[in-house]
């Protein structure tokens, strides 16, 4: 690709939110903000390859969004309510103050995850408009139909216009119950990252683990003494630390015990134990992600697979399981039950929530492999092949098939 | 902006004093913030009558034009300058009327529109 290619590639990257941002605030509109930023980038497309890019390409993409946006609406100006238009040409004034952070994408966040929009619509706006994906991007990664989920952003778009959500940070009054429901967000947006479900997508869309990442610590540079997200940051550190080893060269997915730890970012796990240990620290009784980040930091403490302290990760998912007593929970405790009592304990642990988990892939990934270190093998095997049809991802699907075909 | 804040109940005349005492002193409190418009209790849907005169001659039904469970036991209309205001105001409302409440943005006033008008 052209050097302008690579430029744009990565400016859309690094910057799409950032213009999107800028241009929603000034605007007080989701639907200019989106479509002057997708204008500019278009004709960056056209014009960096012959005119090189420009020496600040975000500088000059805010600029020719805005540039488009009030083009639009002047020639729109007859139909539209004069008033209101006249304050958005005539609007110079800066943000609103919201304290330590002033940036325009943390206010995007905030109102792209607002607690009136269904949960789903705050995952695809704030993928759309803050991850810059496009639509069908987004309905593949939600396994939904690309005009069901053009009718789901567009929806949540008209309602955020239409019934006045105001587009800043919520106040410090507001801000701690309105941070949980963002984590949320961020966090499902990172692990459709990390696991992304599309058929056809990469296994892992490092794109939007990092703005995942880069969303949450703007958060954490807003709530620095807020223990979740301190916990979120490091969970997704942890996990992103190790997405280097996670899939092999042909393809296929590698399990936590199979990973060459050597390549895994020695940088991102120091940082997040950092902040585990600031967390184990401040004596506060963690949250979940706290305790999600505590689990990783354990794994991740092991220079082999085998030395991992297995009795202190059955300890934080017993304590996991007093905060969300959920089946994926137990699932997952069951697995590390197994490193330290053998599959059979485990198998026992997770009969009771075979009903529960019957449609998750993962449920079945790791009853098969239970039953096959008891040399089960034709259970193991149908196992193994309702976790392959239940699989979303190919590199997934690829490691099951292997691990099914490996059985005698 | 103006938001309709639908009461939602399924009894009618349900209101209890203590319930009146509080819908008094939240529509006090209101008034003295500046977001009242207009509010008011609505008799039972058995009461209503559906007007109909699109056609030849006006056709009067008896009864609500939708059968529920569950119906509009009366409204707020308030005035906020957005959804955050809105919403924790009306927060305080659910918890007073002792009610679920559904609130709604009214559309922004067709005046604008008239105005761009060629005169």
């Amino acid at each position: 690709m052209s050097d302008a290619g690579d430029a744009l590639a990565r400016v859309h990257r690094d910057e799409w939110a950032r213009v999107v941002a800028t241009l929603a605030r000034r605007f007080g509109s989701l639907d200019i903000a989106e479509d002057a930023a997708a204008e500019a980038f278009a004709v960056a497309v056209e014009r960096w390859p012959t005119d090189g890019v420009p020496p600040n390409p975000g500088g000059w993409l805010t600029t020719t969004a805005i540039r488009r946006a009030l083009d639009r609406l002047r020639r729109e100006q007859r139909r539209d309510d004069k008033h209101r238009e006249a304050m958005m040409l005539t609007d110079d004034s800066p943000p609103d103050p919201i304290g330590a952070v002033d940036d325009d994408r943390l206010q995007l966040v905030f109102t792209c995850c607002h607690p009136a929009l269904a949960m789903e619509a705050r995952v695809a706006l704030t993928l759309r408009m803050l991850g810059g994906l496009s639509v069908d991007e987004i309905a593949r990664a939600f396994l939904v139909q690309e005009g069901a989920m053009a009718r789901r952003i567009t929806r949540a778009k008209d309602k955020i216009s239409a019934a006045g959500v105001p587009y800043r940070v919520p106040s410090a009054a507001d801000l701690p119950e309105r941070v949980g429901g963002v984590l949320a967000v961020l966090y499902l947006a990172f692990n459709e990252g990390y696991l992304a479900t599309g058929v056809e997508s990469d296994p892992v869309r490092a794109d939007l683990t990092a703005e995942a990442i880069r969303l949450t610590r703007l958060v954490r540079d807003l709530l620095p003494d807020d223990g979740e997200v301190a916990g979120l940051l490091a969970l997704m550190l942890l996990t992103e630390a190790r997405r280097p080893a996670r899939v092999s060269a042909d393809g296929a997915l590698v399990p936590l015990a199979e990973q060459d730890r050597a390549l895994w970012d020695a940088s991102l796990i120091a940082e997040g134990h950092r902040l585990v240990r600031e967390r184990l620290e401040s004596g506060e009784s963690p949250g979940r992600y706290q305790v999600l980040a505590a689990i990783n930091a354990v794994h991740t403490d092991a220079p082999v697979a085998d030395e991992t302290d297995w009795w202190q990760v059955v300890a934080l998912y017993d304590r996991l399981t007093l905060i969300d007593p959920s089946p994926v929970v137990a699932l997952n405790r069951a697995i590390a039950v197994a490193e330290l009592d053998g599959p059979d304990a485990a198998l026992a642990l997770i009969g009771p929530f075979a009903a529960a988990l019957d449609g998750y892939h993962a449920f079945h990934a790791a009853r098969a492999d239970l039953l096959r270190r008891l040399g089960r093998d034709d259970e193991a095997r149908a196992a193994y092949d309702r976790a392959i049809a239940l699989a979303g991802n190919r590199a997934e699907t690829e490691y099951l098939t292997r691990r099914r075909d490996q059985l005698g | 902006m103006q938001y309709l804040v639908s009461v939602i109940d399924d009894r009618t005349n349900s209101g209890t004093a203590e319930e009146m005492r509080e819908i008094t002193a939240f529509n006090e409190r209101l008034v003295a913030r500046g977001h009242w418009v207009f509010a008011g209790g609505l008799a039972a849907p058995s009461t209503s009558t559906v007007i109909d005169n699109r056609g030849e001659r006006p056709l009067l039904t008896d009864g609500p034009f939708i059968e529920s469970k569950e119906h509009i036991a009366g409204l707020w209309i308030i005035e906020a300058p957005d959804l955050d205001v809105a919403l924790a105001l009306m927060t305080e409302g659910s918890r007073a009327c002792n009610r679920r409440l559904e609130l709604r943005p009214f559309l922004p006033p067709p005046t604008a529109v008239d105005r761009s008008e060629p005169s």
